[in-house]
């Protein structure tokens, strides 16, 4: 297993978001954590990027445990990208900037190896002719995609992206998705947070229904998403599909 | 590409013009009026001749002009020197305080009582501590009177200009250190690479406003003895027993401190203009 995520609890004042959580997932797998608002997803991917600190349980990075006090969180995030919600890109710095800032201060590549290789990603997603731009002058489309090529040439493990169509407006989604897509055939695994049920569909090899910060349900898309097994899930998918989003 | 303006668009043109002029007008014969009873006013009061006289004298204005501009040249010295240290000792202690963990308890603890304290102190009796208190400790290569008096100023704004790089430094949204730290960034590093240049561009509005009030208060270092400005126009008093120099050194201040509130007030609009752009 590439990632283990092992009887994991995390408590915010008596509010208990996720309950001796265990999720597996295996190298070049794609599985995507679907639930209500609040049903934990944000919290399970920051706590295996370590931005937040597990009150219990283990979780597991190629054989190695990330939870362990002693391991350096620094070392453990430089295998595992994060992409969030809000993009999150450095507003003063350029889009290239922006690429170039791990690289050449974490990894130590010289800047312009590290120049060379931001530029690639840009052309490959679209987005070379942005790389001198600032962020406030991109689509929200165009800053998300560059938000994960900033995570990707870390050449990370893992790709761990937090509700990364959210924000965007639904003409920006597909583009966003159609990288996603192309990161999968690259073989990159990954695990997503996302209401975007039709894309899990797609996309995931696995999909984790998560309710009470804690599996309730997981298996191949078109048994969670088509004939699920839990009454919870039918209720939540019942609910995804009345607003219009299957 | 040629339009020609309808004549309703030609009349409106007409008609703004026509008001734009009248603006005009009533603004010189108000500004006028303002300024006639302004000097009938103060022209015309009884003991205007002795204020005059005693004030606004040509001859001691010219005769003390040099001494006092060779003061001003201190005062300019010393606002750069300490400009630049207090922003560096703001912007230290502003790091310090944001410091976590154990180990960094005391420099928290330190960084917090100074600049609890030095806000709260009066910078002339700071002033007063270092220049005569630190000589009388007789001590092995204790510096001039004048550093002793930049060193109270530098550490009086130091505590201000702290809290002003800790209200930037607060102000950068923490997803910001979530995104650096994920990429693998130290604290330190996030710190250096994307808060501080984040912070310092929120907050040169402020920082900016606070260098133009330490220019005048580099004034105050003449209550330690150096000849600076306040200073030469103090020993011209005292000599022509006339309060001319006074007023030619206060002119002076207003006109070095002229450029600089221009940039504080172009920085602070261009600072709102962006910030209502990236709404």
């Amino acid at each position: 297993m590439l990632l283990a995520i092992d009887k994991v609890r995390k408590v915010f004042g008596d509010h208990v978001i996720l309950d001796d959580l265990s999720l597996d997932v295996a190298e070049h797998e794609v599985v995507a954590l679907i639930g209500a608002s609040g049903s934990g997803k944000s919290t399970l991917l920051r706590c295996v990027n370590l931005l937040t600190e597990v009150d219990d349980g283990t979780i597991h990075l190629d054989g190695e445990e990330i939870t362990d006090p002693r391991a350096d969180p620094d070392l453990v995030r430089r295998r595992i990208g994060l992409v969030f919600q809000s993009y999150n890109l450095f507003p003063h710095m350029t889009v290239l900037e922006n690429i170039m800032l791990a690289p050449v201060r974490v990894h130590r590549r010289s800047s312009e190896q590290a120049r060379a290789q931001a530029m690639q990603w840009l052309d490959r997603v679209g987005l070379a002719e942005k790389a001198g731009a600032y962020p406030d002058r991109l689509s929200g489309g165009q800053q998300q995609r560059a938000a994960i090529v900033r995570a990707l040439v870390n050449s990370p493990r893992l790709l761990l992206l937090d509700e990364v169509t959210s924000a965007l407006d639904p003409e920006l989604v597909g583009e966003v998705l159609t990288m996603i897509r192309e990161l999968k055939s690259d073989g990159m695994t990954m695990v997503l947070a996302t209401h975007e049920m039709g894309f899990a569909k797609q996309v995931a090899d696995r999909v984790a229904f998560l309710d009470g910060g804690r599996v309730l349900e997981q298996g191949p898309p078109e048994q969670v998403l088509g004939d699920p097994v839990e009454p919870r899930t039918r209720r939540f998918l019942a609910r995804i599909i009345e607003a219009g989003r299957l | 590409m040629s339009h020609t303006p309808s004549t309703r668009q030609q009349e409106r043109i007409a008609y703004r013009r026509g008001r734009a002029v009248r603006s005009v007008l009533l603004a010189a014969a108000s500004t006028a009026a303002v300024g006639t009873a302004l000097t009938v006013g103060i022209t015309g009061a009884p003991g205007w001749e002795r204020v005059k006289e005693s004030f606004f004298d040509p001859e001691t204005a010219v005769e003390y002009l040099p001494e006092i501009l060779a003061g001003l040249w201190l005062n300019v010295k010393l606002l750069v020197v300490c400009a630049i240290l207090a922003m560096a000792l703001g912007l230290l202690i502003a790091v310090l305080r944001t410091l976590r963990g154990p180990v960094a308890f005391p420099v928290r603890a330190l960084a917090t009582t100074y600049t609890y304290s030095f806000r709260g102190l009066p910078l002339i009796i700071v002033i007063y501590l270092f220049a005569f208190g630190i000589p009388g400790l007789r001590l092995q290569g204790t510096p001039d009177v004048l550093w002793l008096g930049a060193a109270a100023i530098i550490v009086t704004y130091g505590a201000y200009l702290a809290e002003v790089f800790r209200a930037g430094i607060e102000s950068v949204h923490p997803s910001q250190i979530a995104a650096a730290r994920s990429l693998g960034l130290s604290y330190r590093q996030a710190m250096r690479h994307v808060v501080l240049p984040q912070a310092v561009r929120r907050v040169a509005p402020p920082l900016l406003n606070d260098t133009v009030a330490l220019q005048k208060d580099v004034g105050l270092i003449s209550l330690a003895g150096p000849i600076d400005a306040i200073r030469a126009a103090q020993i011209g008093v005292a000599q022509s027993a006339d309060f001319t120099p006074y007023v030619v050194a206060g002119v002076l201040f207003v006109l070095l401190a002229l450029p600089l509130i221009a940039v504080t007030d172009w920085v602070t609009l261009r600072a709102a203009r962006r910030q209502n752009a990236g709404s």
